[in-house]
């Protein structure tokens, strides 16, 4: 007997009384100012967020970040945002080693976690949500900020679908490490720094 | 092999009193911030009850989960294997590294492999296991274990890694700075990852629905181990399962808020499938969860989630550190599972706990974990493993007790000796009592007599 069948029949065999899903509907939390709740939250775990009109103002933004204005290689997947790599013509994610900074979409964010939700359906290399030293997300928000972004993660999941071969994840803030004393330090092995714009259209 | 007990491992840790404290103070540290995240959300509660049923309706239809599972993600393009033990995990993750020739590997965290002894045995076939998780490397330079599952190195000091840093990464000798050595470990790592040939992964919750599968770090080390190289191999125990990819709502609100204060880790990836061009082989392990599922006093420890949190409040874990457990999960939830897969070798375990119930307030699954340490306690007794220090003095009292006048003797003599006796006399190696803590001053009357007085005052009083 294969293994897959002897560990199947080893589970079946055991007596587990049935008990039912308890179903997700609930009183999950909601936030009188999403905006505010996300902005503190992601200050808190070492981002900013900026709520923003044009490109012209992401640009503005951008040139404060040093990394941004030092920045030799830069990747853009947003058109508000020129970057200098041809990122389609990157056959070797390992070509995107030295990436400086990497300005990428993201679809939504949530509120009471500060993450954005970001998937590689358009991206070639997911490699580039982790390997740029520094990173900013454009989040497309219709009318106001508000309206990109969710109040808790069961709203979250309510907007998410899986079915294909994909790769997704909220990510929030920078990347971050605890493990010497417990005293945190940003920048472990991904993103030093992390911008976040509500781009309002 | 005489198996190392707690008491034993835990005096020697003891023995550096700063050392234990400081230890106490750090993950008291953590507890406290878990706490402020627990308050923050008034459904608290409810989303432990949730994340509890969930858990407990996925073990009640395992078989069918996990056939789903297996299904969904092979139409993702995921190869699905099964390994009943450790041995066959081990052969097959080798046997996928063998075939496409690989010698370097990046691994991020997984008590799983931990569990199965993943790291030696790749060694020892010539493949060489990098963990990249700061902490795990941390541990894995000082040829050490790690001492909490979610904070491996939190029993080190910033000196020492400070010292192992110089001695294998040649950073400056005597800098400490956390920031200095982060920065010589991102370095290090970075070349880890450009050069690996595939990346092990862990795997924090697998979706049955979709057949995708999650992982949780803050680091991103997982994220950059895997999409760098082609082949992903990731290693996932078959009680990680949830049935929907809602339920992961659940999940992902507790686990870091419970294991770090956290409202959530800096990366939760979904991985549905192999990337473009890439391998994505996943290995449903069992090693003894099944016999679990059957046990109605044990069952629910398979909904730990592995968030830490019982450690991190264990009044036990944090004054013994994780090392003396001697296990690959510590604390009170390493203190169940550990005996269910050998109670003999780790029968001292139920026995560290002192059933203060921390735990069990903690648990964001809600598993009763104090009530199944005591059930463990009449388990072990049950199976004649009781140490004979515990067995023969607790004859021996039942026998005085049964006796009122032999009660009240060797009480009094007991007394009078405790006062009398010269201090070499009661602190030695027959007195557990009496290690590391001074015993108090013996009163001169029992009780018995001090009632008695006080009653007859009582009476002449009326
Ligand atoms: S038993 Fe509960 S508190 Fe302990 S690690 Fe598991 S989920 Fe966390």
């Amino acid at each position: 007997m294969s293994s897959r069948d002897q560990i199947l029949k080893s589970i079946r065999n055991q007596i587990v009384a049935a008990v039912d899903h308890p179903g997700l509907a609930g009183d999950w939390i909601r936030y009188d100012d999403r905006v505010a709740h996300f902005s503190s939250v992601l200050a808190a775990v070492g981002g900013v967020a900026h709520v923003v009109d044009s490109s012209e103002q992401i640009l503005a933004q951008l040139k404060q970040v040093p990394a941004f204005a030092a920045g030799k290689k830069i990747v853009s997947l947003c058109a508000e945002v020129a970057g200098n790599v041809d990122f389609a013509a990157v056959e070797d994610p390992h070509q995107l080693e030295d990436v400086d900074f990497a300005v990428l979409p993201a679809q939504f964010a949530v509120a009471e976690n500060g993450a954005v939700w970001v998937d590689d359906a358009d991206v070639k290399h997911r490699v580039i949500y982790f390997i740029p030293q520094h990173l900013s997300f454009i989040v497309p928000a219709p009318a106001n900020a508000a309206d990109a972004i969710v109040d808790n993660m069961h709203q979250a999941y309510e907007r998410l679908s899986f079915g294909e071969p994909r790769f997704g994840a909220f990510i929030s803030g920078p990347s971050k490490t605890a493990d010497i004393e417990q005293s945190l330090v940003i920048g472990a092995h991904g993103a030093r720094s992390l911008n976040v714009f509500f781009l309002r259209q | 092999m005489k198996a190392a007990q707690h008491p034993e491992e835990a005096a020697k840790f003891v023995a550096n009193d700063a050392r234990a404290h400081w230890h106490d103070q750090a993950l008291w540290f953590v507890r406290e911030k878990r706490d402020r995240m627990a308050v923050s959300l008034p459904e608290w509660e409810e989303l432990r009850n949730t994340a509890s049923q969930i858990k407990l309706h996925t073990v009640s239809r395992m078989a069918d989960y996990l056939e789903e599972f297996e299904r969904n993600a092979t139409k993702l393009g995921a190869v699905v294997h099964w390994a009943k033990d450790a041995d066959e995990h081990n052969q097959i993750v080798l046997s996928l590294l063998q075939k496409i020739g690989a010698k370097h590997i990046v691994k991020s965290k997984s008590m799983l492999t931990e569990e199965c002894h993943l790291n030696p045995f790749l060694q020892e076939h010539g493949i060489e296991v990098v963990d990249t998780d700061l902490g795990e490397r941390i541990v894995q330079l000082r040829d050490e274990a790690p001492s909490h599952i979610v904070l491996p190195a939190i029993h080190i000091k910033k000196e020492e890694v400070s010292e192992t840093f110089h001695e294998h990464l040649h950073t400056e000798a005597g800098n400490n700075d956390p920031n200095y050595l982060t920065e010589a470990a991102r370095n290090h790592l970075r070349e880890k990852f450009v050069a690996a040939d595939a990346g092990i992964t862990g795997v924090n919750f697998a979706i049955a629905e979709t057949g995708g599968l999650v992982v949780c770090t803050n680091e991103g080390n997982a994220d950059l181990g895997v999409s760098l190289p082609k082949l992903h191999i990731a290693c996932l125990g078959i009680e990680k399962l949830v049935p929907k990819a809602a339920d992961l709502s659940v999940f992902l609100r507790l686990l870091a808020r419970s294991a770090t204060g956290q409202p959530i880790t800096t990366y939760s990836s979904h991985f549905h499938g192999p990337r473009p061009g890439g391998e994505l082989h996943i290995i449903l392990v069992d090693n003894g969860r099944s016999n679990l599922m059957g046990s109605s006093q044990f069952r629910n420890s398979l909904k730990c989630i592995r968030c830490g949190a019982c450690m991190n409040t264990c009044p036990v874990y944090r004054r013994s550190g994780g090392h003396s457990y001697g296990t690959t999960v510590p604390g009170p939830i390493g203190s169940i599972l550990a005996p269910s897969r050998d109670s003999k070798q780790h029968k001292s375990l139920p026995f560290a706990c002192t059933l203060c119930g921390s735990c069990t307030d903690v648990c964001p699954v809600k598993i009763d974990l104090h009530h199944e340490l005591l059930e463990w306690r009449g388990e072990i007794r049950k199976r004649g493993q009781l140490p004979m220090s515990k067995t023969v003095p607790m004859k021996l009292t039942s026998w005085m007790m049964q006796s009122p006048w032999l009660f009240r003797f060797v009480g009094a003599v007991g007394r009078w000796f405790l006062r009398h006796l010269p201090r070499w006399a009661i602190y030695h190696g027959l007195n557990p009592w009496g290690k590391q803590r001074e015993m108090p001053e013996a009163p001169k009357q029992s009780f018995r007599e001090l009632y008695q007085i006080h009653e007859s005052k009582k009476a002449s009083d009326e």
